[in-house]
């Protein structure tokens, strides 16, 4: 068997981890446009403020590549799929066969058109390791930054260059900073913790043009900055399969094997959709872990194994300056909100189950209520008050304790 | 593989597990020393509640969740031993965002923590097992 997968990230480790169960001859190609080992990306930001360096973020092991028999061809582009000749052509015109095709490109970041940007010298995305290190190479501890976006790579970004420049500003078009994984009240705990950081932020608001290190504003402040990050979302990678003929909706369609609508050629990570099963819909889920579980069950399903990624879910576990949060899952239905001590806890429970939390400060056990969103626990099975005083396997009962703790089975 | 089973029904909630565990976690070999005047901060800990009382560390599930969704690499499984390697954990929690157990937790050193079933330290096989005056935690082979 002839595997192939394009990318190098999370999707395409646990697809190689996966088909490897299974399958020790197949040869496995991993096709990638960085020249780097695999690294994780979430920890670009880390880097820039010291927390690891470019030894400690590599994903796996040095060897990996070698103890899995993988072929890494790195700095390499695939500009085409053809599902006619199961083939993948190279942007140096290299030619490769497969039988069975990954598709883990990814996700690019989103510029929106911006009057007088070609004019910025200085301006940085912050998706990738060499984005990592060319904003790092511009930033003087002189340098005011204008940050586009208060989402998770934008205040990511914040926070792993605030002692690296002068002054950072952050704007953004929505109400609240985190809109994508924090509710009102949570966003203004976390806002009000970074802003005592010296970050600020103005929101409600977005650049109407630049003009000589100035970015004017749309409610009409002109805010003067050296370095500008444009961090406003991301888009799915989603080219190759589009021009192979292939489904995309926002991300690229798979079936719950991970099975793009092509033959043989499967789809994982943030280039795909997959069933967020607290909303029942398709959508991408752009997220490390369920990068890293979609490419898995695409691998088993490559090598002849049969596994559904059906537990898929949104899930944050993102920290600013020493304040932990950890969310999971939609907030759509009966709340319980409890504030106390600078801490903050939402659980929000529909049909009798748990569909999402929030967790401001206090994060510990949170994995407990995850569990009960992924596993659809109906509330009424376990002690739901003692679960909301805290995540706790007491509020299970003895006979799922014997199972979870005791080793009975069944 | 070998792995730690509780039985709540002998469990006292004595928490002499989790001081075990603190000692055999501490680099000491003096129990006294290792423990006196801190806080300890054991990977194994007891849930009690009206006569109610167990023990909860690490299950080294079989498809463990935190490994899979680890952002770093930090957390492994060897020959079915869960494992962080601390200097590579950057303590984003994402561990203890997927832990069903809960049996993850932050160590106060940054990185986060849970039962390595002692393979890292000398006692070599799990203290909170030996520490264990009713046999409410032990360390089988079951099929």
């Amino acid at each position: 068997m002839n595997y192939v997968i394009i990318g190098n990230s999370a999707a395409a480790i646990g697809a190689v981890e996966a088909i490897r169960c299974q399958d020790d001859q197949g040869k496995i190609t991993i096709i990638a446009s960085e020249p780097y080992h695999t690294y994780s990306r979430p920890l670009i930001s880390y880097l820039l403020c010291g927390k690891t360096d470019l030894q400690r973020m590599r994903y796996r092991p040095e060897s990996f590549y070698s103890d899995r028999q993988v072929t890494p061809l790195l700095g390499k582009t695939v500009s085409a799929i053809d599902p006619a000749t199961k083939t993948v052509t190279l942007t140096d015109a290299r030619v490769i066969p497969y039988d069975k095709l990954l598709v883990a490109t990814g996700s690019v970041p989103f510029i929106p058109p911006m009057q007088g940007l070609d004019q910025v010298e200085k301006k940085y995305t912050f998706m990738t390791l060499d984005d990592a290190n060319a904003l790092e190479e511009a930033l003087t501890p002189k340098s005011r930054v204008l940050i586009l976006g208060a989402g998770l790579i934008g205040l990511k970004c914040a926070e792993g260059i605030s002692n690296k420049c002068a002054h950072i500003t952050v704007i953004d078009l929505a109400d609240r900073i985190l809109p994508s994984i924090l509710d009102e009240r949570g966003s203004q705990i976390v806002r009000e913790h970074i802003e005592k950081q010296g970050i600020q932020f103005s929101l409600q608001n977005s650049v109407a043009s630049f003009e000589n290190g100035t970015a004017h504003l749309k409610n009409g402040e002109s805010v003067p900055f050296d370095v500008l990050v444009i961090a406003v979302g991301v888009r799915p990678n989603t080219e190759l399969v589009k021009n192979a003929g292939g489904k995309v909706n926002r991300g690229i369609v798979t079936d719950q094997y991970c099975l793009t609508c092509l033959p043989d050629v499967y789809a994982a990570g943030d280039c795909a959709e997959s069933l967020d099963i607290t909303t029942g819909s398709q959508r991408v889920l752009a997220l490390l872990p369920n990068a890293y579980m979609q490419g898995e069950c695409a691998g088993t399903n490559m090598a002849g194994g049969e596994k559904k990624y059906d537990h898929a879910i949104p899930m944050n576990a993102i920290g600013f300056f020493g304040l932990h949060i950890i969310t999971a899952g939609c907030y759509e239905g009966e709340e319980y909100v409890d504030e106390k001590y600078g801490c903050y806890k939402k659980l929000v429970t529909k049909d009798g189950l748990l569909k999402g939390y929030i967790l401001i400060g206090a994060i510990e056990r949170a994995g407990i209520y995850t569990s009960l969103i992924r596993q659809k626990t109906p509330l009424d099975t376990i002690d739901f008050e003692l679960i909301k005083e805290k995540p706790q396997l007491m509020a299970f009962s003895k006979i799922e304790r014997l199972k979870q703790l005791g080793g009975v089975k069944g | 593989m070998k792995r730690i089973y509780v039985n709540e029904k002998w469990c006292l909630g004595c928490h002499l597990c989790e001081y075990y565990c603190a000692f055999a976690n501490s680099g000491s070999d003096d129990m006294v020393k290792a423990l006196k005047d801190i806080t300890i901060h054991p990977r194994i800990k007891i849930e009690e509640r009206q006569g109610i009382s167990f023990a909860v560390s690490c299950r080294h599930c079989e498809e463990p969740l935190c490994v899979k969704s680890c952002i770093t690499g930090a957390l492994t499984i060897h020959d079915g031993v869960i494992t962080i390697d601390s200097d590579k954990c950057v303590g984003c929690y994402t561990c203890i965002l997927s832990c069903p157990y809960g049996a993850v937790m932050p160590s106060g050193s940054g990185a986060i923590q849970k039962c390595e079933l002692c393979v890292k330290n000398s006692f070599g096989t799990p203290a909170c097992v030996q520490g264990c005056p009713n046999k409410a935690i032990v360390y089988e082979e079951r099929a």
